[in-house]
């Protein structure tokens, strides 16, 4: 026995609308979350990286036991949270002897994990130890400059994983209009070596030139750290091509038999196929032919009686 | 830095991303702040390739500032979700276009005959309303028992669930194919028990917590000595219920409980009385206990005394 549920008030319909697949979709959320054990340095990177995304992320504080992305099982419970809170992309962290500062970061296609990549975090600097002009700043939830420098991330197949996941959590929206007195924050990755990125957040300071492009200068706020690459899991070769799969993929068809002329306008070809008299389907008429004849024979009756009076009368 | 090297950036203005693949880290490490000022020089100039393109774009002056068109994004990012899939058409769009039947919008406001005016199509006060016929004119085809506003109250209703079910049976063909719409969902309610066709009915959370109380009415107190569990509510009416009826009547009412004893005095010496009481069973269990004085046996529990064996010291005192 099933039963058709619809939401009942118009927020609940709202909300359901903006998490359904569609053809232009939102920005990636992020969840934040980390597993029985964090180190200080962990847990600050985790606190930081959600202040970074603030308005696109969504941060857990409770520790996740039976979570282990790595693992075949250990997935349920990131996909529930995935599914629940509407998140593609995840944060774990964890520390232990064998990894210490430990980050999986990981992305979802229909809520289920499409690649992880996992790195250890060395050598962090925290945002509060920055000392800087205040009024440089970043705003919270701008769009950022995302540079990567080095040939590791072009020949190293981690590397370029994690370039594109990076790309992935930095971006936010994808908007068709930018204000350009908005764009306040850079994040520089460089491969420093075939194991090892050094990530940056650096504020823009826009100087003037001679030209309409202002000289750009970078000063570094925000968290600094060296990402190691550890473990990864790329997305297998089916998954990865219905991922990448858009809409603009399939030229649009060539509409047939129109074409577009500059004096008389749009105009169109009709083919009309050869008409066999003898052959055509001629309609089911049985019923119209009933009617016909006993309106036939209704007729006749009263030809006939006015006939027979008339008669009756011209006798008399 | 190598001036020869060649300079050409990769550059996504959609995403304003830049890569510089040509750079060259050396290996061996010199201090970490001369490694961070490498890398942030380096990384100005990509933001300062990017800037010299998104500047030169055609701006437009608005309230906050000037606002650029930014081109779409070259990266190729993995989608979050799945494309939308297409949903199978419906029987009647099926139906529709075989036919080549065409949608015909409708009007909101529709000429009404009866009253010379314009009244709405739907709601208050609505052209053709169901309840507002005086008269339904009997046809040849009439039954003469039947009643014609009813039946049309229930063909409409039969015509509602008729409706409700294709709207299921669609709903179902288009979640089969994966593309139910987003704000339904189809749940699998109760299973009816076999046999009967109605549903066993939920127990409300108020009705959940009286079952409690229903329970100790059973008991010989009425549930006042029972353990009650934490969090359960007391009962509605705790304890035994006795109606006594008053003593003396109210002026002018019946002497209820003069009424009562009256009743059973009644039938007890009444003609009929020897129906009410089963002469038969009365007999018999005159008779058991009879037998059972002569036996000697008052009590089955008791253990049946042996005279044949003498009793030690039975003639002690002397």
């Amino acid at each position: 026995m099933m039963e058709i549920r619809t939401p009942k008030t118009h927020k609940a319909k709202r909300v359901l609308e903006k998490r359904a697949p569609k053809l232009v979709e939102n920005g990636k959320r992020t969840l934040i979350l980390h597993g029985t054990k964090t180190s200080a340095t962990l847990s600050s990177v985790l606190m930081e990286l959600y202040r970074l995304k603030k308005g696109g992320a969504i941060k857990y504080s409770r520790r996740n036991e039976n979570i282990r992305p790595f693992e075949s099982g250990g997935e349920t419970s990131l996909e529930f949270f995935s599914q629940k809170t509407d998140c593609s992309i995840f944060a774990y962290g964890s520390h232990t002897k064998k990894r210490p500062d430990n980050l999986v970061l990981g992305r979802m296609y229909d809520h289920h994990v499409y690649d992880l990549i996992e790195v250890g975090i060395e050598n962090f600097k925290s945002l509060l130890s920055f000392s800087y002009d205040k009024k440089i700043a970043p705003h919270e939830g701008s769009k950022p400059f995302i540079c990567f420098t080095g040939e590791g991330f072009e020949n190293v197949p981690e590397l370029k994983q994690l370039k594109e996941v990076l790309t992935d959590l930095f971006r936010g929206e994808v908007v068709d209009n930018l204000n350009l007195t908005g764009l306040d924050r850079a994040y520089i990755c460089s491969a420093v070596s075939p194991t090892k990125v050094f990530l940056t957040h650096c504020a823009i300071k826009l100087k003037k030139s001679g030209t309409i492009v202002p000289r750009i200068e970078l000063v570094e706020v925000g968290p600094s750290m060296d990402l190691v690459i550890r473990r990864n899991r790329l997305p297998n070769e089916g998954l990865r091509k219905e991922a990448m799969k858009s809409s603009k993929d399939k030229p649009k068809k060539k509409v047939k038999n129109v074409d577009q002329d500059d004096v008389l306008g749009k105009r169109g070809r009709i083919f009309i196929p050869e008409q066999e008299v003898g052959k055509t389907p001629l309609p089911d008429k049985s019923k119209g032919v009933k009617r016909e004849r006993r309106e036939g024979k209704l007729k006749k009756k009263n030809k006939e009686e006015g006939s027979a009076s008339k008669k009756h009368k011209k006798s008399e | 830095m190598d001036t020869e090297m060649d300079q050409i950036y990769q550059i996504d203005v959609g995403n304003l991303l830049a890569f510089n693949p040509n750079h060259r880290f050396s290996s061996a490490p010199s201090s970490r702040e001369e490694l961070v000022k490498e890398c942030v020089t380096e990384g100005t100039k990509l933001v300062q390739a990017i800037a010299d393109t998104l500047f030169n774009f055609p701006s437009t002056e608005s309230v906050d500032g000037p606002l650029v068109q930014l081109p779409p994004p070259t990266t190729k990012l993995p989608r979050e979700k799945h494309l939308p899939r297409p949903k199978p058409p419906t029987k009647w769009e099926e139906f529709a276009l075989k036919k080549g039947i065409q949608k015909r919008k409708k009007d909101k406001i529709v000429y009404d005959e009866t009253t010379d005016k314009f009244k709405r199509r739907h709601g208050y006060d609505r052209v053709n309303d169901d309840n507002d016929i005086p008269i339904i004119e009997a046809k040849a085809s009439d039954e003469p028992g039947e009643d014609p506003f009813a039946k049309r109250l229930d063909d409409k209703k039969k015509r509602v669930d008729k409706q409700q079910k294709n709207r299921l049976q669609n709903l179902k063909s288009a979640a089969k194919a994966g593309a139910l719409p987003s704000h339904v969902q189809l749940a699998a309610s109760a299973l009816p028990i076999t046999g009967t066709k109605a549903q066993p009915k939920k127990l409300g959370k108020e009705e959940l917590g009286d079952v409690a109380g229903l329970a100790a009415t059973s008991t010989a107190s009425g549930g006042k000595f029972d353990k009650k569990l934490p969090g359960e509510k007391p009962p509605k009416k705790q304890g035994k219920h006795h109606k006594y009826l008053p003593v003396v009547p109210r002026y002018g009412w019946v002497d209820e409980e003069k009424e009562q004893t009256n009743k059973v005095l009644g039938k007890l010496l009444s003609k009929h009385s020897h129906e009410i009481l089963n002469v038969g069973k009365a007999i018999n269990m005159y008779n058991d206990k009879k037998e059972k004085k002569k036996s000697g046996r008052s009590d089955k529990l008791k253990p049946k005394k042996d005279i044949t064996k003498k009793k030690p010291y039975a003639n002690k005192a002397k």
